[in-house]
């Protein structure tokens, strides 16, 4: 399997990363080269193996359904690039 | 200069010989001397160091000291701690300053251990070199030229060189025993969910696991005891019993039985490595151990397994790095999604891009089952292995990389070499067992070579034991490189 430049495109708009027409040819090279080593691998039986998602299979635990944390709004909006009032500030998205 | 390790500080500083404020004073000079040659630490900060440093002798004096109160400690830029920066090794984070504390955190300095600083990276953990780091390569104290290794890269070369007596790390590949091998010190990745995740910046969850690197085996015991522990603000946190990893330390070996997988020693493995491997395992014969040749017939799968497990995970997980909650967000954009695509341009460096755009193909609509699903799989596979390896044995020992560090650029233009140096960590973390690294000596040009010791699940104790007992006859791990 071969990623073309539109491949790498398209997975680069997925993963909103900007990648430049400079770098798009360098990139493909590098994933081309990952995928012929992950590549090995789909030749393997793997008829009737239960995929491991987990090193422990444990049940997720449930808790009591009380709050815990205590609220700290300012702390945390303190590292963010803009508030206003208590919000997250993002570019328009509707006109 | 002399190791000294956490436990002969702790020593001193309860017979009162030394205090917290002299040892970071001490240690803070000597961080100001050697950083700037090394590069290990990426924060410093003298008046949060002292503080905490008065703190510890405040509370020693009032009679509330713990067994490392006073002891000081570097972490790992990927804990969050509440008024440090935590940069985990990118341009992404280098403006955030933790509003809150890793579980991590919190319980060393519950513990009364004093943080000396914060240690460089591999650039959110990805790299087995650290020379993806935003700020800059960490030098290999042994070999100004070699790399480190990586993660934790910063923190293996902070404990080698004496700027830190033990140090955090992470280890979701190899990321603990790998730097610790190449910097000639221990360090262990315990049992997925023993150590909480909780404000550990995340790569791969499934496999991400924090732990001690410390330059003995009982620094390690002593230090996992303080990080390890059940914790409700991880889900993935295992409802374990709290165990003293110090207590075996002193059992004989007789009738361990050491299993040696034959793939660890087959092609690939350089000559130095494997004779330094030999002869500590000679040394463990000599202790009464039994040697028995074990297989782990799928040894060379762990490498696309964990290239497409961790990669999908990181792909998810680094998702929330979208410049509106905290770290860089682009000046220059159009729209929200342009937004997006700058600022993630602009704040992750080259090797993060790439694990991003192969998790998210490997998750993409019509790849997911010959891909994702095919590596979990294979996954199951190995872990099945292990489980058959250990009926036949208590520990498996081997190798923690095919060869000693590599010269610092030497395989940066191509990431599938360095990748194929893993070969012998990521199968431990996709089992998710307990893993370490333990100093036999050195290669032929002279830098450290580590021997990996793997255990079952839980094994933590005896594994320690094995280490510790083969520290009381060999001295590997009381020697330091001239700087």
């Amino acid at each position: 399997m071969s990623l073309s430049l539109d491949d790498v495109r398209r997975i680069a708009k997925l993963a909103r990363i900007a990648v430049s027409d400079d770098e798009v040819a360098a990139t493909q090279q590098q994933l081309n080269r990952i995928f012929g080593l992950i590549e090995e691998m789909r030749a393997v039986d793997t008829t009737g193996i239960e995929p491991m998602s987990h090193a422990q299979d444990v049940a997720l635990r449930l808790r009591d359904d009380v709050a815990t944390a205590a609220n700290r709004r300012e702390a945390f909006q303190a590292v963010a690039p803009e508030v206003d009032g208590g919000l997250y500030l993002v570019p328009k998205v509707i006109e | 200069m002399t190791v000294r390790t956490l436990k002969q500080l702790s020593d001193l500083l309860a017979a009162g010989k030394t205090s917290a404020v002299e040892l970071a004073q001490d240690y803070l000079a000597r961080i100001d001397a050697l950083n700037p040659t090394l590069n290990a630490f990426i924060t410093v900060d003298h008046a949060k160091t002292l503080a905490e440093a008065q703190a510890a002798d405040a509370a020693r004096a009032a009679g509330n000291a713990g067994l490392l109160t006073g002891a000081p400690i570097a972490h790992k830029d990927i804990f969050c701690a509440e008024g440090w920066k935590t940069s985990c090794g990118s341009k992404m984070l280098d403006n955030f300053i933790s509003p809150y504390d890793s579980t991590v955190v919190e319980k060393t300095r519950a513990a009364g251990l004093v943080t000396l600083g914060r240690l460089n990276m591999d650039e959110f953990a990805m790299g087995s070199s650290n020379e993806n780091s935003f700020y800059g390569a960490v030098k290999n104290p042994w070999d100004l030229q070699a790399v480190p290794g990586g993660s934790s890269g910063g923190s293996a070369a902070a404990v080698a060189a004496g700027l830190a007596p033990v140090a955090t790390g992470t280890d979701t590949g190899g990321s603990i025993r790998q730097p610790a091998a190449f910097c000639g010190i221990t360090g262990i990745k315990p049992t997925y969910g023993i150590v909480s995740r909780y404000g550990m910046i995340a790569y791969a969850s499934s496999l991400d696991q924090g732990g001690p690197l410390a330059h003995t085996a009982e620094d390690c015991a002593l230090l996992l005891n303080v990080m390890a522990g059940f914790d409700e603000r991880d889900a993935t946190s295992l409802q374990h019993d709290k165990e003293d990893y110090a207590r075996d330390l002193n059992q004989p070996l007789a009738g361990l039985r050491v299993g040696l997988p034959r793939e660890y020693f087959a092609e690939g493995l350089a000559a130095d490595v494997a004779g330094a491997i030999d002869a500590a395992i000679g040394e463990l014969k000599k202790l009464g151990a039994a040697v028995v040749e074990i297989s782990l017939p799928n040894t060379k799968l762990a490498i696309p397994s964990y290239y497409v497990i961790a990669p999908a995970e990181a792909s998810s997980n680094l998702s929330r790095f979208d410049g509106v909650r905290y770290g860089h967000r682009a000046a220059q954009y159009e729209g929200l999604n342009g937004m997006y695509e700058q600022t993630r341009a602009e704040g992750f460096g080259t090797e993060v891009k790439r694990r991003i755009l192969t998790g998210s193909y490997v998750l993409s609509h019509g790849y997911y089952d010959a891909y994702y699903l095919q590596a979990q799989k294979i996954r199951r596979i190995i872990a099945n292995d292990f489980q058959a390896a250990f009926a036949q044995c208590d520990v498996i020992a081997g190798p923690v990389a095919p060869n000693t560090a590599w010269n610092l650029g030497e395989k940066n233009a191509d990431p599938v070499a360095m990748y194929l140096e893993d070969i012998y960590t990521l199968g431990v973390n996709l089992a998710g067992l307990p893993g370490m690294s333990v100093p036999v000596g050195f290669g032929n040009n002279g830098r450290p070579v580590g021997m990996q010791l793997i255990g079952n699940y839980f094994a933590e104790a005896r594994m320690l034991n094995v280490a510790h007992q083969y520290q009381q006859v060999t001295d590997w791990h009381n020697k330091a490189p001239a700087l």
